[in-house]
Order: structure tokens, then C-alpha cells, then sequence
């Protein structure tokens, strides 16, 4: 089937929210080409469960797509429509499974040496759409905070080497209080800026007492739904037939019942969850792998005004021989491993902050938890400086805003 | 010839060399490039036209970012490379890999000269000859003059083709050590957590079949009782320690002619946790060093081999949005498809730099000119500058 047999009654199985969406706009999906259509489809499905910037960024691509004339739809898809698929593709379920068409595609790209071409046509398709649909400006300037090396005594290397260039590095840093200080300055924010699904907090442990004004998500609180997904995954790969791009499509397909969740009343936050262990590799063994993928995929989903991480320490990874001389026993911590970890998952939730809108305006700020040591940047800090004064978490967060 | 070679500077020099930023450095490889493209002298064709030529290739796997190796930031994880190997090779700045980013398709890739299209996660032969086809039936070498070492998953079928010109019992012989390990241990403790070092779906440990290596054939071929092997195995940190014992073992008692390893432990990035990722690039560093120093002690290999040390690919770059930065390869980004290439020993031109892009394709030919192989079905071409 292409795009151009569409009809709204092929979209009876999506949710209903969704199903809503997607007949307004079945003229429009009928112009694209295969090769785009199912990518976009994949986030529509998801519709009922995203996040409230994720919905407005799909309306207005919609919205976007609808108001291109037939002259301008060709320009725009040129690319996409040159893309060769098979027949195996075209005649795949992808209105009601999507998301396995973009797995099956990604295949058939690499194999047909097609992923270049692939990869600048959607790289173009996006430059366009951001050219004429603006995405939302925060309300506030966004704000990340990230606390690493929890348990660790000393640093054995030199930290925020990534982040050095970007911003200002503190070297007496008063640490008294200061999760308590960094907490509250989040809540302080959510507080004065309610906003659904605004403010975050992602911890690679269990979770401090904090205010229910912060959307929370922890490791430590994750514990029975990564043994449930655990447990499953080493049931189904006994089972013929398996192999790891059919264990992957299993895994994405695993909604929270599953997996024993216990719902809440918030279906779009228990959702993500679970696509945070079975969508992310690592994320079901290693507690900053977790904190890391979290913080990305809320930043890039959920768009947040105020992020606050904190990792944890995670198992240590067992060398061979000590798996050869006892293979059950469970591991202790890796700390210092962990703060290499989380170091870098640091940097790479500065990266992610910087790619949302309003990046020129936000602030970061990352802390040595229980050490003398931070680093912050902000419109107002200046790049590779360091100092060497005595401050507070609280004075180095006013100066990076 | 008038190139700039490193021979005469020390570890320490070139170590600062390499240590200006990457894009100084890649200038610098490229000046010094410029003048060393005359091609071949006396010496050089002497060790080419050597029959007793030997030939070891390590992937420096699974997939290792420029910035975490060679370029200035990364080096402190790569000391023996910088200190002992790199002046006394010829260095590739630019390798770039073209084809399927999945570790066992790259480097069923690399060993045809093909961009191979195979699945990835299948156990399925290359669809292309592969070096060892070539250079046993060629050179009518037999079936224990090559040899493969590779991580235990997926890897088993790499050693021959399905191409019908070659085939089955027409290549090398392929040792897993970690299958050899399970099977060295079968009713005794359960090591199937060993198996299940695919980081891309990290619980996962496929069925095999091939030509792979049986348990009998370590006392038979390498002088190895199955106790030794268990017992040195439990003093080793990882599975690529486990494969360079046996290389080493293969070395004394078979002394193949072609020799490749494929290291896998840096793969362990799939997990995200990047002090792993470092781990495994230091290990791997050290490991090649390890295996430098038999190539030079052993008298079958001292003086007549040539090592090729070289990733199958890199890993995705820190600012692809597409990516999360060192923990895959699945973006197809420049980084992911572009790493280096040393070659050192017998016949190679100590502490050159070129900075022109090769393909990962290009292997083959080159060890087949080297060795005195044809690669027919190569998509790649042989690397002058090596021969």
C-alpha cells in the first residue's frame, strides 16, 4: 500500500486522541512519499501518550504540511521520493505499525547503501520545517542542573574537562547543604511557573524527598518494572526463532501492564517510563546510563524549563575471571567509575539543553555532590575562566542565570 | 625517495607532534604525505616478493571514536600506540568505512574488500571471498596457514565465503575462545552470561554453526590441555585477554601466515557507560602492544611480518542530535564512518603520516599485494604507499 490509498478508516486502531488527529489530515498524507509517511505515523500513534511540547510540534507540522501547495510538496519530498524501497516495505502494515516499518527501513538503507541519501533528506526536511514553524520559546529561561560522584571520595582525574571551554569552573565551592539548596532551587521555579511537565527531576538512585510540583523519575523507584523487564527478556530469548532485531521490536512493543507497572493516574508519565528501559540500551543495568538516557529524552520530549539529575552509583562491571569464579553473586558499586560516567553524562545533558529553544538564555550548572567543585555557564558567565573564591551553590546559581 | 619519516625522532616528539589539535595534526600528516608517494624501493620489494611473509590484522574494535584515540584529548587512552607502535609505522589518518556500521558486516568488509550486505545479527557467511580464499588458493597454502580469533558471537562464520569460486573448507579456521571456554566447561558451572557479550542487544547469545574451532583440537592443534586453558582463563579481565592468549598460542605452535584478530570488548559502549568504553580502549591499546612484542620474540614472525592495526568504524559524534554522542554507531555520521590505520613491521616505512583518504576496502588488496594474492572480487584498491 502507498500513501495515496489512504483513508481515515485504516486509523480505527489508533488511540483515540490520535485517531482524531490523524483523519483531519488523510488528503494531506495521501501527497508524501513512503519513504517519510510511516516516520511521521510513528509519532502520531504516540499521540495520546506525549508530552505537551511533543503535541504541539506534531499539530504544526500537520498544521504545516496541510497549507503546502501540490508545486511545494513535490520540492519538499523531492528527496525522500527518490529513496528506493522494497516491496516487502510497501506491502508492510505501516499505518498500524510504524514504527517496526522504520526498523525495517533503517535495514533496508544500510543494506542498499541508501542511508546518506536518507539522512540528508530528512537533515533538509528539517531545516524547512524549523525555517517556517517556530518552535515554542520558554517561558523562562531553561535551567539544567546536574550532581555527579555521589559516594566518592576523591576525583582521580580532572573533572569537567568537557565543560571547561564553555563556561566558568569553581574550585571553593562551600558543600554544605547544597542538594538541599540545588533542590530547592528548582522547586522554587516550579512553583512559581507551574507548568505541566515543566520541571524535572531525574535521579539515578532513589529520589530525595522533593516537592510534587517536579515531574520525578528515578532508577531506584524503577527497581521491580527493571527485574519484571529483566526477567521477561530472558524468558523470550529461549524462545525459536529469536534474535536480537525481534527481542528489540518485542522490547518496543511492551507497554507499563506488561511489566507489572502500577498505574497512576498520569498515563503519558508511565508511558515514558517504561520507553525509558526498553527503548534505551544500558538503562536496566546501569544506574547512570539511566540518569544519562532520562535527562536526553526528557530534554528532547518533554522540552522542560528547569531539569535537575542527579546520578548515582551503579554495579560495578565484573571482570572475567571474577565472573568465572562466581557468577551470582551481585555487584558491588563502581563510584569512581560512576563519576567518569556521570562526568560525561553531564556534558552530554549540556549538549542536549543547548539544542532546545532559548539556548542562548539558558544556564547550567554542574556540582562535585559533597565536594568543593562545580562548574557553571550561563549569558552572563564567561568561558574558560575559573575561580578559585569561596561561593555558594546559591551565589553560582544567581551568577549563571 | 624523499619522505619525512619519524625514525630518527623519539615516542616523546611524536607524541607532541600528534598532540597539536586534530586538524594540525592532519595538516602535519599531510605535508609530511607530500613527500613520501615514490613508490616501493629494494627493500620493499624484497620483503613483498618473500614467500615467508607473514601477515596479522587486529581490528581495534568494537568501534573506537577518533577523540578517544588519536585525536589530541584521547591519546592519554592509547599510550603504547603513541609511544611504542606509532613511530615505527606507517599511519593512515583517514580510513573511511562506507559501508554497514554493524561490527560482524564491517568486518566481514574489511576481510572481503567488499562492502558486505549480510545481516548483522544473522549467522551467515560473507557473500564475497575473504582474504583467506584468496590467499590459500593462490598461494595453495593449507588450511592451517590462516587463522581468525574473534569475540564469541556472530563471528564464527567470517573465516570463508558463500561465493561459489570458494567456499566451505577453502578459508580460515576461526577460534571463539569464549565458546571454547563454555564448551571447556560444560556441566559445571553455567557461563552462559560469558556468551552474551553482543552490546547491542547485550542479553542476547545466538546459536553458532561454521567452521568454528572444537574443544578436541586445543590439545591436538595448540598443545593446550583443556585444564591449562580453564585455568589461565581465570586470571584474564576480559574476553579479548582470553583471544590474544590463544593467538599467542597459535603463534608458537602453527605459526599461520595470515593472522587476524578482532578485539570486541570496546563495544561494551552499547552499555553507556563511557568509563567502560575508556576501559575497554585501554585494554585494547595494551593488548596490542602485547602482541607487537611477540611478533617480535617469536622467531617464526621476528623480522618477516607485517601488523595491520586498524577499527572497523568509529562511533557516533558528540554533536549529532540523531545519536547520544560515544554509545553507538547508528547515525552514519563522518565520525562513525571515518577512524585511522597503522601498519608496521616488515616491508612498512617507519613514521610516516598520510593524510589522504583509504578505504576500509582497501585492505584486501593490499595484503594480497603484499602477500602475492589476487583479491578479484575487491571493490578496493591496493594502498601504494604500503607496497
Amino acid at each position: 500500500m502507498l500513501p495515496s490509498d489512504l483513508k481515515s478508516e485504516l486509523f480505527a486502531a489508533y488511540p483515540p486522541e490520535a485517531r482524531k488527529l490523524v483523519t483531519a489530515y488523510v488528503p494531506t498524507l495521501q501527497r508524501l512519499p513512503l519513504a517519510y509517511v510511516p516516520s511521521l505515523l510513528r509519532e502520531v500513534i504516540e499521540y495520546d501518550f506525549k508530552f505537551p511540547a511533543e503535541r504541539k510540534a506534531l499539530e504544526k507540522e500537520l498544521t504545516n504540511l496541510s497549507s503546502l501547495s501540490s508545486e511545494q510538496t513535490k520540492i519538499w519530498f523531492q528527496a525522500f521520493a527518490q529513496i528506493r524501497l522494497s516491496p516487502e516495505l510497501e506491502k508492510s502494515d505501516w499505518v498500524n505499525a510504524p514504527a517496526l516499518f522504520v526498523e525495517n527501513l533503517s535495514a533496508h538503507l544500510w543494506t542498499t547503501h541508501q542511508l546518506d541519501a536518507f539522512r540528508m533528506a530528512a537533515l533538509d526536511y528539517a531545516d524547512q520545517l524549523h525555517a517556517v514553524v517556530h518552535p515554542e520559546q520558554p517561558v523562562i529561561p531553561r535551567l539544567g542542573i546536574t550532581v555527579i560522584g555521589q559516594g566518592v571520595v576523591s576525583a582521580e582525574e580532572p573533572l569537567f574537562r568537557k565543560l571547561r571551554p564553555h563556561g566558568a569552573y569553581f574550585s571553593n565551592v562551600k558543600p554544605e547543604g547544597g542538594l538541599e539548596t540545588l533542590l530547592k532551587a528548582v522547586v522554587d521555579r516550579a512553583q512559581a511557573h507551574p507548568i505541566p511537565y515543566g520541571h524535572w527531576y531525574v535521579d539515578g538512585g532513589e529520589p530525595a524527598a522533593h516537592d510534587p510540583a517536579l515531574t520525578c523519575v528515578s532508577y531506584g523507584t524503577l527497581g521491580p518494572t527493571r527485574a519484571a523487564l529483566s526477567e521477561k527478556i530472558r524468558s523470550d530469548i529461549e524462545r525459536p526463532g529469536m534474535g536480537p532485531e525481534a527481542l528489540r521490536t518485542l522490547m518496543a512493543r511492551l507497554r507499563p501492564a506488561d511489566l507489572g507497572f502500577v498505574a497512576t493516574s498520569d498515563q503519558v508519565l508511565d508511558r515514558f517510563q517504561v520507553k525509558l528501559l526498553v527503548e534505551g540500551s544500558g538503562t536496566q543495568i546501569f544506574s547512570t546510563t539511566f540518569a544519562q538516557w532520562a535527562a536526553r529524552e526528557v530534554l528532547r520530549r518533554a522540552q522542560p524549563h528547569t531539569l535537575f539529575v542527579r546520578f548515582a552509583p551503579r554495579q560495578r562491571q565484573k571482570p572475567m575471571n571474577e565472573m568465572l569464579a562466581s557468577s551470582r553473586e551481585p555487584a558491588e558499586l563502581d563510584p569512581a567509575g560512576s563519576l567518569v560516567d556521570a562526568d560525561m553524562g553531564a556534558y552530554y545533558t549540556w549538549l542536549n539543553l543547548q539544542r532546545l529553544t532559548g539556548a542562548d538564555k539558558s544556564s547550567s550548572l554542574v556540582w562535585f555532590e559533597g565536594h568543593s567543585e562545580a562548574i557553571a555557564i550561563g549569558p552572563s558567565l564567561p568561558r574558560g575562566t575559573t575561580s578559585s573564591a569561596a561561593a555558594s551553590l546559591e551565589q553560582i546559581l544567581s551568577w549563571a542565570a | 625517495m624523499t619522505s619525512h619519516p619519524f625514525s630518527q625522532a623519539t615516542g616523546r616528539t611524536l607524541a607532541a607532534q600528534l598532540a597539536a589539535t586534530r586538524r594540525d595534526f592532519l595538516r602535519t600528516a599531510a605535508s609530511l604525505a607530500l613527500g613520501s608517494t615514490v613508490l616501493g624501493s629494494s627493500r620493499l620489494l624484497h620483503a613483498a616478493l618473500n614467500p615467508k611473509r607473514k601477515v596479522i590484522v587486529i581490528t581495534f574494535g568494537g568501534g573506537a571514536r577518533d577523540q578517544e584515540t588519536f585525536a589530541p584529548e584521547g591519546q592519554e587512552n592509547i599510550p603504547h600506540l603513541i609511544r611504542d607502535l606509532i613511530p615505527r609505522s606507517t599511519f593512515f589518518s583517514q580510513v573511511v568505512n562506507r559501508g554497514i556500521l554493524g561490527h560482524y558486516v564491517a568486518t566481514a568488509s574489511l576481510a572481503t574488500g567488499v562492502y558486505e550486505t549480510v545481516n548483522n545479527f544473522a549467522s551467515l557467511p560473507p557473500e564475497h571471498p575473504t582474504a583467506f580464499e584468496y590467499f590459500r588458493k593462490d598461494l595453495k597454502r593449507p588450511a592451517s596457514d590462516a587463522w581468525v580469533v574473534a569475540p564469541s558471537n556472530g563471528f564464527n562464520r567470517i573465516g570463508e565465503s558463500s561465493h561459489r569460486a570458494y567456499g566451505p573448507s577453502t578459508g580460515a579456521r576461526v577460534i571463539l575462545p569464549k565458546h571454547l571456554l563454555r564448551a571447556a566447561n560444560a556441566g559445571g558451572q553455567d557461563y552462559e552470561h560469558l556468551l552474551r557479550d553482543n552490546y547491542e542487544t547485550p542479553l542476547y547469545a545466538p546459536q553458532l554453526s561454521g567452521n568454528d574451532f572444537e574443544l578436541e583440537q586445543l590439545s591436538r592443534m595448540l598443545r593446550l590441555s583443556v585444564d591449562d586453558f580453564k585455568s589461565h582463563a581465570r586470571t584474564l579481565s576480559s574476553p579479548d585477554e582470553l583471544s590474544v592468549y590463544i593467538v599467542r598460542q597459535l603463534m608458537r605452535e602453527l605459526a599461520p601466515s595470515l593472522l587476524w584478530v578482532t578485539m570486541h570488548d570496546i563495544d561494551i559502549a552499547h552499555a553507556g557507560a563511557y568509563s567502560l568504553y575508556i576501559d575497554g580502549i585501554r585494554r585494547t591499546d595494551r593488548l596490542c602492544a602485547d602482541l607487537w612484542k611477540a611478533i617480535e620474540t617469536e622467531p617464526e614472525y621476528a623480522g618477516k611480518t607485517t601488523l595491520f592495526i586498524l577499527p572497523d568504524f568509529g562511533r557516533d559524534a558528540d554533536d549529532d542530535a540523531g545519536g547520544n554522542g560515544f554509545q553507538h554507531h547508528r547515525t552514519g555520521d563522518t565520525l562513525s564512518r571515518t577512524t585511522w590505520m597503522m601498519a608496521l613491521g616488515a616491508g612498512i616505512r617507519e613514521g610516516v603520516v598520510f593524510d589522504r583518504p583509504i578505504d576500509s576496502t582497501d585492505l584486501v588488496p593490499t595484503l594480497g599485494s603484499m602477500l602475492g594474492f589476487t583479491a578479484s572480487f575487491s571493490q578496493g584498491k591496493p594502498i601504494q604507499e604500503l607496497l
